[in-house]
């Protein structure tokens, strides 16, 4: 859906649902799950429907995702640093 | 634990640097907190960043306006707490923010509201699918990082925002796969029925006809009279249908970018208790606020977009207004000189307000918006159907509470911000009434999401109101 | 909603259409009697959608065993109630009846809740729960991992929790399906009684009754001083956290907290003076999560997502007060905060005793006469 941008050399590396990806610093979480290419970043816990991002701007709160281990983090206000991992996040979190 | 000022100013963007920039000046004791990491709002995403990158140019003279705001407000010093959420606030000015690992209190004997505007909700059957967003979604990557949607990526919907993105992506070299055009207004004779208004606004209305003129001479498809449209696809959308007039179109996509408005961010003031009405010309509530952006709750003042949508230029007159009455509201200036500095920024701000009712005249929501059918999604958080909420209307529920209690729509993280309009809507309609007779959802804390373990370590906190 | 207007009048005015009055008013329906329930707007007090959910047994009726007993067998009755509401709106409660426990940290606690379960026990014979230790507790949490402090429970096999907003939306769909009517935005402003029936001036107009239930809550003291009622009612504020949804993982409800059917935490609740303002205090959250989490470690990473107040509808005993005008016959007052768990009885006993006209014997206990009120019928 969206274009890779071209890389660069302050490019940061992130690892999403265990792959490796270069993003522009400045990149939010949810936006590197976008570029990775996730047709979907979580399923829903009451649907189990499969979701994404809507308004990357904090209040529509489909960009839900797992962040360094930690779950339920909007990943649209989560800027990427260099081995940030990001996995979707399926269903209701466990504790 | 807690930190005090005598202003803290709660969103980063025109508004809120504006006004933090001018209470600076004006001798006050300043904080703001932003959520972003940078400051700019959405307007003026990343600007800083863009700049740096030789990207702000290209992306045009009004969003590069923004980089002077910023600088401004960066020299000002103003205490900054950026990718800080608020997550309470109280009436008496008391701001609980997180970094998302740790809590803190700001004391502030002013709040200043400038949290902007979202999106309009746009219910479409399919609109919850993968791939489908806001227009303001992809600009936003446009912005902070340069990524352009690809050519079988649609967008639909009307106003200013989308033929606005649109040609941003046609000017950096980008392709989309076309525009479905829901304008209701026959263009013309809107303009005809607000005269003062297109005559004041007149840089506005060019700048929409350079619009549809540029995306034209690039070839970009685009269809008119675009009455509905739906997203369809398994694991996420592959193909878009519409309807103009009787017809049925449908073509392949990558995704689909809805835009149909933006309203006023109201969660925040609601929260508040602040006092709203619902503004027929915009269709969406609005505090109500003095002309110095003061609303019903004393130590709270409101600035920017989310008090009533204006635009870019707008906001950040108002922010300075506000900062003005803050200011005299605190004893630091005369209500003379406050009233001697704020006319000329009114004065200013005169043909862009001037534009406004014409534009909502000429981008007003299609009815279905506001009251979509049984079968689509209102509440995305709980997966709530319009056709479940009209149950509930049918059971007694006479408003969004009600409704709330036997359906849980509004109860999911978003905590109703994404539905609340579709909400009202919805139950407006069934109920043949006004959505201000309907009123909307009550909202409680946390405004954002944190942990249990952070909230414990408040515990000890004396108790506030 | 119905289209007939008040006209016609009705057998019984239910007055209030929360927990407590849709419950009654439920029973009278299925009884046969023409019942209409008048509700105030969108925006109100509503104590019915504050609520916890639990289904409780444990702890209640300290001083008075009538409450105890009233208390067993509203929770004896709960699971056939559940059902048969289920099976005529279609809409589940999420009722489950494992047991419920009462946590206990460190050994001072654990001792002296076995002290008040030996106490109530000594009360009435209906009395039935035990102090669980550590090992026990764990068994019966399964997959629940305790914190340190977490010395052992009461525990209480008659004990369970339900959706209370799921409740609510049955009893208005079964209101409805049994022919009661609903009349939302119909605040009562004054009751009359003329030639042998109550006349009620509404926000929707008058409504002709023979038989009144006053059932609102913190709406009652002002109408029941119009009939003769007593209704010494006071405010206490309960706060209530809710978590993003979790896995399952806690099987059984605890006092302050339960895991619901739609796998959210639940964790109350506060006791607080303050009128009735029904606002949340940072400090009273932080408290209330910081329990939590002495209980449950693992909670705390979990999102809190809304955090609510509640007005509760005390009682001075904070037990029910049912009472019947001796001024002005017919007119019948039930006052109490435990709603969703005495919602079976009130829907079978209570409603049996007003459709036959009368209180009785068994409800004396129950009256406000014991709290030596001046006002009292």
């Amino acid at each position: 859906m969206f274009r890779k941008p071209p890389d660069r050399p302050d490019a940061i590396e992130v690892v999403v649902e265990g792959v490796s990806l270069r993003v522009p610093p400045g990149t939010t979480a949810a936006a590197a799950a976008l570029l990775a290419g996730l047709p979907s970043t979580r399923t829903s816990p009451v649907t189990g429907e499969p979701r994404a991002p809507y308004c990357l701007m904090g209040v529509c709160f489909e960009c839900l995702l797992v962040i360094d281990g930690v779950p339920s983090r909007q990943g649209c206000l989560v800027t990427v640093r260099p081995g940030m991992t990001i996995r979707r996040q399926e269903g209701a979190r466990s504790l | 634990m807690s930190e005090s000022f005598d202003l803290v100013v709660i969103g980063g963007g025109p508004a809120g640097l504006a006004a933090a920039t001018e209470a600076r000046a004006l001798g006050l004791s300043v904080a703001l907190v932003d959520e972003q990491a940078e400051p700019g709002g959405q307007i003026y995403r990343n600007v800083e960043r863009a700049e740096a990158e030789g990207r702000a140019a290209p992306l045009g003279d009004d969003y590069r306006r923004g980089l002077g705001l910023v600088r401004a407000f960066r020299a000002s010093g103003a205490t900054h707490f950026a990718q800080h959420q608020a997550w309470q606030v109280e009436r008496d000015g008391r701001v609980f923010v997180t970094d998302g690992a740790k809590s803190r209190l700001l004391e502030g004997r002013r709040v200043l509201v400038a949290v902007g505007a979202m999106e309009r909700p746009v219910p479409i059957p399919g609109w919850t699918l993968p791939g489908v967003m806001g227009v303001g979604a992809a600009q936003i990557l446009h912005k902070s990082i340069g990524v352009l949607p690809d050519a079988g990526v649609w967008l639909a919907g009307s106003g200013p925002l989308l033929l606005h993105f649109a040609v941003e992506v046609v000017e950096a070299g980008g392709r989309i796969a076309g525009i479905l055009d829901t304008t209701r207004s026959f263009a013309p004779a809107t303009v005809l029925a607000h005269p003062v208004a297109a005559l004041r606004g007149r840089s506005y209305l060019a700048k929409g006809i350079g619009y549809l003129a540029r995306l034209r001479m690039a070839g970009v498809v685009r269809h008119s009279g675009v009455e509905a449209v739906e997203a369809h696809g398994e694991a996420r959308v592959s193909k878009v249908r519409w309807r103009t007039g009787t017809q049925w179109h449908e073509a392949p996509a990558t995704g689909l970018l809805l835009h149909e408005g933006v309203i006023p961010h109201v969660h925040m003031t609601q929260a508040l208790g602040c006092e709203h009405a619902w503004d027929e010309a915009q269709q969406c509530f609005r505090p109500r606020t003095d002309a110095f952006g003061a609303t019903s709750v004393e130590a709270i003042f409101v600035a920017g977009d989310c008090g009533g949508i204006g635009g870019a230029i707008v906001a950040e007159g108002r922010g300075r207004v506000a900062a003005l009455g803050i200011a005299a509201s605190l004893g630091r200036i005369a209500p003379a000189d406050r009233d001697a500095k704020a006319k000329p920024i009114r004065d200013g701000l005169a043909p862009h307000e001037a534009i406004r009712p014409l534009l909502d005249a000429l981008y007003r929501p299609a009815p279905e918006l506001l009251a979509p059918a049984d079968d689509v999604v209102a509440c995305r958080c709980e997966g709530v159907t319009a056709g479940r909420l009209r149950e509930a209307v049918s059971l007694g529920c006479l408003g969004p509470n009600q409704a709330k209690s036997f359906t849980r729509c509004g109860m999911g993280p978003c905590q109703g911000r994404l539905c609340g309009p579709t909400v009202t809507g919805t139950i407006a309609k069934a109920l043949g009434q006004s959505p201000a007779q309907v009123g909307s959802f009550r909202i409680r804390p946390p405004l954002k999401p944190l942990t249990l373990g952070e909230l414990a370590t408040l515990a000890d906190l004396e108790r506030g109101g | 909603m119905n289209e007939d207007g008040f006209a016609s009048g009705c057998d019984v005015a239910v007055v209030g259409g929360g927990i407590v009055g849709s419950a009654i008013a439920y029973g009278l329906a299925s009884r046969g009697l023409k019942v209409t329930v008048l509700d105030e707007g969108d925006r109100a007090l509503r104590a019915a959608r504050t609520n916890f959910g639990l289904v409780w047994v444990q702890s209640k009726g300290d001083g008075m065993p009538a409450y105890m007993r009233w208390t067993r067998r509203s929770a004896d009755l709960w699971p056939a109630f559940a059902a048969e509401l289920e099976s005529l709106t279609g809409v589940g409660t999420e009722y489950r009846k494992d047991g419920g426990l009462v946590y206990c940290l460190g050994e001072a606690d654990l001792a002296a809740q076995g002290r008040k379960i030996a106490g109530l026990a000594a009360q009435a014979d209906v009395f039935d729960s035990e102090m669980v230790d550590r090992a026990a507790l764990e068994r019966l949490q399964p997959d629940a991992r305790f914190g340190p402090d977490v010395a052992g429970a009461s525990y209480c096999p008659h004990d369970g929790h339900c959706n209370p907003l799921y409740l609510l939306r049955a009893l208005h769909a079964g209101l409805a399906l049994r022919g009661a009517r609903y009349r939302p935005a119909a605040p009562v402003s004054s009751i009359e009684r003329r030639e042998g029936r109550f006349v009620l001036a509404t926000a929707q107009g008058p409504l002709e009754a023979g038989r009144i239930v006053l059932a609102a809550g913190h709406g009652i003291p002002r109408l029941a001083e119009m009939v003769g009622l007593p209704a010494p009612i006071k405010a206490e504020r309960g706060q209530i956290l809710v978590t993003e949804r979790l896995q399952p993982f806690l099987r059984l409800p605890g006092s302050g907290i339960r895991q619901t059917g739609d796998g959210t935490v639940v964790i109350g609740s506060s006791k607080e003076k303050t009128g009735f303002d029904d606002r949340t205090s940072v400090a009273v959250g932080g408290r209330m999560a910081a329990r939590a989490i002495r209980i449950l470690p693992a909670l705390a990473s979990a999102k809190l997502n809304r955090t609510w107040g509640g007005i509760r509808v005390l009682t001075p005993d904070n037990h029910p007060v049912y009472a019947q005008s001796a001024t002005h016959p017919g007119a019948f007052v039930a006052i109490c905060h435990s709603g969703v768990t005495l919602a079976a009885v009130h829907a079978s006993e209570f409603a049996a005793a007003v459709a036959a006209g009368s209180l009785g014997e068994s409800f004396e206990p129950f009256h406000a006469r014991r709290f030596d009120v001046p006002k009292a019928a």
